[in-house]
């Protein structure tokens, strides 16, 4: 019998924690596809975020670090700088990233650190119970907007990457999603684009945001959350590749 | 790149250098791999030292965003099985709380430096020793310690630089250098020279690639019923072993005293000329000097209570050491105290007069 | 004074920009050439041009407890300001150095204080370097203290001078031993 599809091996065989219809476990094999495509799992580092996707060492067979919220980037800058031979990523969530990790990301990103980030966004902090993230749209109802975001009252969702792009240290800055199959394997091409260009000695950050489904906090069903990214999240956060084309 | 123990500035040569740029050159020659850091007075000196000298060697240099970003670039580097640090003063260390805290609870080896100035708040940039209980009680969140130096020389502030790295691997853990402003600005005369070093495990852990070997995780993050109580449990069973093994008090003439003062750091400096002067003037006085904060000198004040003694602490603060010193003393002996907070600095006179007093008193009957 | 009892505090103090720092630092480092123990200690205010400046240093021969200076056995004040804030702190038979080129009136102290009054600015001017009044006063303090020479000061200049003011050794040391033949002919020891 001719095998047509495997589990790729940096992807551990185990069942994750994530809730169903979550994006988290596609973006995981999205990255350990990439890592094993690449060989790099001997020299790979990854970052665990706060969040959701804290246990990512348990899916990810690769050397990995839990770090504290929103630090990633700093820690990843401490092992790049002391490792140029290594590759490093962090995953990091829209809590982590943008909100108590605004500072770092900047910063990182600001100083051309030789690292890749794979942040995933859905527009809510999931681990905590649903509360608002900086990237909540508005009108979004979360556990601590009840009544939905105003503008006036929280301000405007937070578009990260547009921001990052400003920064003469960033090399790379592409949104994709995981609405859909398309979506999916263009999600893959620009994580893939992400690593080789680290790989490559490329002098800056490379980031790829990914708007990924929390059908739990969004209250839809796994396949309305797919639909609802692109009728809403993406009117706010537009894909493509905003700086440094593949 | 020069090899770790060895620094193209060491020798026997006596040179005048000061408290920051001393430890400074100290790190170097342990085999610090990388320093990063964050300007605050008065440790500027430090960064700037090392801006120039570690490039020079091969090794890092990075100034940080912040002291958050500081304490997680040392959690990163130190993860990958480098040999790291930072330094900061009293208000930049609160920051780098959380980060101490997560390297305590990742088993991580790091050292950092606090040059304290007076507080609370932004206070000022005087010297201080208004740090000792958030230096000796761990000071972030969690069930943890570190290790706590408190020199009080510009040599031995450059010597505790190379045994704090070294402890800092050998029990994987966070290592505080407790100096202040005084000692951070002052100069001496020193010799950088290279001391017995430990011996040290290989640090299998470290997060190098997963080349040809299971996965390495690095984490403070333990879910499991009971598998957090079980690693607190270690890190206690270590904290034991290093309250065994590795305390470091200096005592002078203890046995006769009928006061006995105790303090660290430049207080201590202090405390020995006034005692000096004490016994020109017929007064039985002792010191002890406690050189790790953490692991306290327990055993050593303890004993010194089993004869009926005066105690007097000597701090520039409002009171932090005294506590440990009475739980050591444990109502064996009255334990007096006085303090200069804020920026304050005891003056010799201050503290001899304030030992004739106590010593007379102690005569007078009741 | 004996050598074995050598215990000399000393405050150096004038406005930024007088080379205060580097005349302590000078003293500190000639003192540990000649084998001395030494401690010396900046003031660092936040302020980083003009304002005042200060540092104190001991020299002894035995290890020093106490690197703070309360009450100075040597006060060197290089403007008035600096001679207002310290003068009183001098102990008891203690050793005033003043800039009289900055410093016009007459001090009101304890009449056991011995006194250098050395027009410091003139003479470094006769040099053809004002900047060099902190070594004028340093050589003064010195020659009238007599533990260390202002010869020996002048060898340890280039070690403590920034390599990119080199070319002020020579004028620097013309300067220290100035100052010392300023004390020897007006306030012999």
């Amino acid at each position: 019998m001719k095998t047509v599809f495997e589990r790729t091996p940096t992807l551990k065989d185990c069942p994750t924690h994530y809730c169903p219809g979550c994006g988290h476990g596609i973006a995981h094999r999205l990255i350990a596809e990439t890592i094993d495509e690449l060989g790099i799992r001997g020299r790979t580092i990854g970052i665990a975020p706060v969040g959701c996707a804290v246990l990512a060492y348990d899916y990810l067979d690769v050397d990995m670090i839990e770090v504290a919220h929103g630090r990633a980037p700093a820690v990843a800058t401490g092992m790049k700088r002391t490792n140029p031979d290594k590759i490093i990523f962090s995953y990091q969530g829209d809590g982590d990233l943008a909100s108590i990790g605004a500072g770092e990301i900047l910063h990182a990103g600001h100083r051309g650190e030789q690292i890749t980030v794979i942040f995933i966004n859905n527009a809510v902090f999931g681990m905590t119970g649903g509360q608002m993230a900086p990237t909540t749209m508005l009108e979004q109802v979360t556990a601590t907007t009840p009544k939905g975001r105003t503008a006036a009252g929280e301000g405007y969702p937070l578009q990260v990457a547009e921001l990052l792009v400003t920064l003469p240290g960033t090399i790379y800055v592409e949104r994709c999603a995981l609405s859909s199959v398309a979506q999916v394997r263009n999600t893959k091409k620009a994580i893939k684009h992400a690593f080789e260009l680290q790989l490559s000695g490329a002098q800056g950050l490379s980031l790829v945001e990914v708007l990924s489904p929390c059908p739990t906090y969004w209250r839809l069903s796994p396949a309305k959350a797919m639909e609802w990214i692109e009728s809403h999240m993406t009117k706010v956060f537009p894909l493509g590749q905003l700086k440094g084309g593949r | 790149m020069t090899e770790r123990g060895q620094s193209s500035r060491g020798g026997d040569k006596r040179v005048l250098m000061c408290g920051n740029e001393a430890l400074a050159e100290a790190a170097i020659m342990a085999g610090c791999d990388a320093y990063f850091g964050y300007p605050i007075t008065p440790q500027n000196e430090i960064s700037a030292y090392m801006a120039r000298r570690m490039p020079d060697e091969g090794r890092v240099f990075l100034q940080s965003e912040s002291e958050l970003a500081a304490i997680n670039m040392v959690f990163g580097a130190s993860a990958t099985g480098q040999r790291t640090m930072t330094s900061s003063s009293s208000p930049g260390i609160s920051l780098m709380q959380e980060g101490i805290s997560y390297l305590a609870g990742a088993e991580l080896p790091a050292v950092v430096v606090n040059v304290m100035r007076g507080g609370p708040g932004l206070g000022n940039i005087a010297p201080s020793q208004g740090d000792y209980f958030q230096a000796t009680r761990g000071g972030g969140h969690g069930d943890y310690r570190t290790i706590v130096f408190g020199p009080s020389s510009v040599q031995e502030l450059a010597d505790c630089m190379l045994l704090a790295f070294d402890l800092a691997d050998l029990y994987r853990m966070p290592v505080m250098v407790l100096a202040d402003g005084i000692l951070g600005q002052m100069m001496e005369p020193i010799v950088l020279k290279e001391k017995p070093r430990r011996d040290l495990p290989a640090k299998e852990w470290a997060l190098t690639g997963a080349e040809g070997r299971p996965q390495n995780i690095v984490r403070s993050l333990w879910l499991g019923e009971g598998v957090l109580e079980e690693l607190n449990c270690t890190l206690r069973d270590r904290y034991e072993q290093i309250q065994k093994n590795e305390v470091i008090c200096e005592q002078h003439d203890v046995d006769d005293a009928e006061i006995v003062v105790v303090a660290y750091g430049v207080a201590a400096r202090i405390v020995c000329a006034a005692v000096q002067k004490a016994k020109q003037d017929g007064i039985k006085a002792g010191w002890i000097r406690p050189v790790t904060l953490w692991p306290f000198p327990i055993e050593q004040i303890s004993k010194a209570a089993d004869e009926l003694r005066i105690f007097l602490v000597v701090e520039m603060s409002n009171g932090q050491m005294v506590e440990d010193v009475r739980l050591a003393v444990s109502g064996k002996a009255p334990v007096v105290f006085y303090g200069r907070p804020g920026g304050g600095v005891p003056t010799v006179d201050e503290i001899f007069e304030l030992i004739k007093q106590l010593t007379l008193r102690s005569k007078t009957p009741i | 004074m004996t050598a074995e009892g050598l215990y000399e505090e000393i405050v150096i103090a004038g406005f930024g920009g007088q080379g205060i720092i580097l005349a302590g630092r000078l003293l500190a480092q000639t003192a540990m050439l000649a084998g001395k123990e030494v401690t010396y200690m900046p003031s660092y205010g936040a302020e980083v041009r003009g304002g005042t400046a200060n540092c104190m240093v001991v020299i002894a021969e035995k290890k020093i407890a106490c690197p703070v200076v309360g009450r100075p056995d040597s006060l060197i004040v290089m403007n008035k300001a600096s001679l207002n804030k310290f003068a009183q702190r001098l102990k008891k038979g203690g050793l005033l150095v003043m800039n009289t080129s900055l410093i016009d009136s007459e001090p009101q102290l304890d009449e056991s204080i011995e006194i250098v009054a050395v027009p410091a600015d003139e003479l470094a001017v006769e040099l053809g370097s004002q900047k060099s009044a902190n070594m004028v006063a340093l050589g003064a303090y010195l020659q009238k203290r007599g533990y260390l020479s202002p010869d020996a000061a002048a060898q340890a200049l280039a070690d403590v001078l920034a390599e990119r003011h080199h070319k002020t050794l020579p004028v620097n040391i013309a300067a220290l031993h100035k100052g010392g033949e300023f004390a020897q002919r007006h306030c012999p020891v």
